[in-house]
């Protein structure tokens, strides 16, 4: 029974994490039509801007974190200008290609900047574990879950409660008519991808701290991202949320109760069964565009 | 007219740079070719065996090379990766024309490589990778220096009393080394009448090890052997702190670069053991003292990061070895290399390197008996138990 209790809060802790990456994911699918491949490298990018400024500069850890997802968001901004404005109206296999060649530069570049050898951040929270009954888990984690949970609720309601969100919702139902009425689909397009940047280097900004940082560490985020993405139907908010939380429990519960040799595995299992049953995903509503 | 003119320089030009190569085939180097981990999970390990290796050239070219030439290392990124380990070794092979390679770290890339090694017949010294399948499947050009899993796990079984285990379980990453080192240690505590408990893998490239570690700490026993590289082992330590795993902690392997984890992991890392193949920090403890310290003095001397030398040794070992087998040769040829290799003794920083074979007859492997010890981390600094 405690080791279920221990469980069910390693799942609950990492699904939040997993949610924050999926949201980023799905909200520049959803709007923007492109497969960004480039999301893991921007969770890498969050995690070596925290080490630059907190252990290379010797910065407040907190400051760090914000300057991450603040250079996160400048990095997604420069992307979308500077490679996907150009070819906007062009195919989705189009823009997926240059998204698979900004990841390849982007690692190649993190790989020649910092080098291959992994790199720790110490963080300011205490070294014991809370300790809540038979089940502990600890301070650095707490921590970051309550980000990640904040985080996302300030998605939700920036998009739910805001100009910018109505704008970008008009945008995701029909970019035509959206035009028509009035919105700058450049600037929709740039802020999304802006802000689905940002979320991504604050996931990675989070965990490098809890993990250790190296320049490929953002592969295997963007493939469980992906994994969340479909798992809650391509462009659906609420789909990715809830995706990263089952992902999160499936993984945990697969590993401790079936075999933790294929944890990873798990995920992509229960893709295969979602997609059998329900190809467009577990959350697909019929708006969805696409 | 002018068309003999032509033809006249074409054929001036023919002579001289004909004349241009000769001359640089006099002093051509001896290549040997190296594919480690450079990026990647485990690049920590695959840097500092270079780093080990570049130490050994330099001390080979010093004494003025080997059979009159200068030794050159070609270095190769395996990426981490077994799909690019084969691709580095045949780039070794094919385009360098390398009659020699050392590594290439893991059991698995190593594994991946060694029919390119029958292919194109050349000799592979193997630096790391301790799966018992290397030396006996039957391939006659992998010479290994350092311990199989079986190795290791039979003389940590002459120590084991001392530990005082009652049950213990396994924690090791998915992969021919991890799976390997789980079932040797395995059948060694078996023997010695103690318990083993869970058997818990994880990818080679996973961060979060909670769910493993869930089950590890609701399963009672009273020590963890942990096999992975040391990048894992910062995450598993840290992560079991967190836990309250309460299991006393024993790397195999020998990567566990134990100063790395006193930096990295800190605290968590207090209390854990660790088998390595080289002990820098008492070089004097060595079997050939003058070659540990003489090593250790240059890894110092170029700053490297100490922590790496419990990897960077074998660096060192493997190329002191093919330099002596290719001595022994007269030729860098690839079948007397091979030859050779069977005969060499070299004094090592790990201790004496001979091989003996392993593997059906007829096609054995050769396979070193090398030294394992064992360190603990107390209060941040490391101790010999």
């Amino acid at each position: 029974m405690d080791q279920f209790l221990q469980h069910i809060l390693n799942g609950t802790i990492l699904g939040g994490t997993y949610a924050l990456l999926g949201i980023g994911l799905t909200l520049i699918f959803g709007i923007m039509r492109v497969v960004n491949f480039s999301h893991g490298e921007l969770y890498t990018f969050g995690a070596y801007i925290v080490y630059l400024f907190a252990m290379v500069l010797s910065a407040n850890f907190f400051v760090s974190l914000v300057l991450a997802m603040v250079l996160g968001v400048v990095l997604g901004a420069a992307i979308e200008f500077v490679l996907l404005r150009p070819l906007r109206g062009a195919s989705i296999d189009t823009t997926m290609l240059v998204m698979i060649g900004a990841w390849i530069a982007l690692q190649n570049t993190e790989q020649l900047v910092w080098s291959g050898v992994a790199k720790s951040i110490t963080h300011p929270f205490p070294a014991e574990p809370l300790i809540l009954g038979p089940v502990s888990v600890s301070w650095v984690r707490v921590f970051v879950f309550a980000v990640a949970v904040l985080l996302i609720v300030g998605t939700h309601l920036l998009i739910h409660r805001t100009r910018l969100g109505k704008a970008m919702r008009a945008t995701f139902q029909d970019r035509e008519t959206a035009a028509l009425m009035g919105v700058n689909i450049g600037a929709i397009h740039t802020a999304t991808f802006a802000l689905g940047s940002g979320l991504a280097a604050a996931a990675g900004a989070l965990l490098g701290p809890v993990f250790v940082v190296y320049p490929t560490m953002g592969d295997l985020a963007a493939l469980k991202s992906f994994a969340i993405v479909i798992l809650g139907g391509l462009g659906n908010f609420m789909g990715a949320t809830l995706g990263g939380f089952i992902l999160g429990f499936v993984e945990e519960m697969g590993a401790g109760y079936i075999s933790s040799g294929y944890r990873d595995a798990m995920g992509f299992l229960l893709i295969i069964i979602v997609l059998v049953f329900r190809p467009t995903g577990l959350f697909a509503r019929k708006e969805r565009v696409g | 007219m002018k068309h003999w003119f032509k033809q006249a320089a074409l054929l001036i030009a023919a002579v001289i740079f004909g004349a241009a190569s000769n001359s640089a085939h006099a002093d051509e180097t001896i290549k040997i070719g190296v594919t480690e981990p450079l990026t990647g999970a485990v690049a920590a390990s695959g840097n500092y065996v270079v780093q080990g290796a570049k130490i050994a050239e330099s001390f080979l070219n010093a004494k003025g090379g080997i059979l009159g030439h200068k030794v050159e290392l070609i270095i190769e990124d395996n990426k981490s990766n077994p799909k690019e380990a084969v691709a580095s070794v045949e780039k070794l092979i094919v385009r360098d024309k390398v009659p020699v390679l050392m590594g290439a770290w893991s059991s698995t890339y190593t594994l991946a490589v060694m029919p390119k090694l029958i292919e194109y017949g050349v000799p592979m010294v193997v630096e790391t990778s301790s799966s018992g399948k290397i030396t006996t499947s039957g391939n006659p050009w992998i010479f290994r220096i350092s311990p199989t899993s079986e190795m290791e796990a039979k003389s940590f079984g002459t120590k084991v009393a001392g530990f005082n285990i009652k049950k213990a379980d396994f924690l090791v990453v998915n992969n021919d080394w991890g799976r390997g080192a789980a079932s040797k240690f395995g059948a060694m505590l078996k023997s010695k009448g103690i318990a083993v408990g869970v058997i818990e893998t994880m990818d080679a490239k996973a961060q979060d090890l909670s769910a493993q570690l869930a089950k590890i700490k609701a399963s009672g026993g009273d020590t963890l052997f942990l096999t992975t590289g040391v990048e894992q082992i910062t995450l598993v330590l840290k992560q079991a702190k967190e836990q309250r795993v309460t299991h006393r902690i024993i790397t195999t392997g020998g990567s566990s670069s134990p100063d790395q984890l006193i930096a990295q992991a800190g605290a968590a890392a207090d209390g854990t053991y660790h088998l390595l193949f080289f002990a820098p920090w008492f070089p004097e403890a060595a079997p050939n003292p003058a070659v540990a310290k003489k090593f250790v003095d240059e890894w110092n001397k170029r700053g490297y990061n100490f922590p790496g030398l419990t990897e960077g040794f074998r660096g060192h070992d493997g190329i002191m070895t093919i330099a002596a087998a290719i001595e022994a040769a007269g030729k860098a040829e690839p079948d007397a290399i091979r030859k050779a290799l069977w005969g060499v003794k070299v004094d090592g920083v790990n201790g004496d390197i001979a091989f003996i074979k392993q593997g059906p007859a007829g096609k054995e492997s050769g396979q070193n008996i090398p030294n394992v010890y064992i360190v603990t981390i107390q209060n941040g600094k490391v101790a010999l138990p």
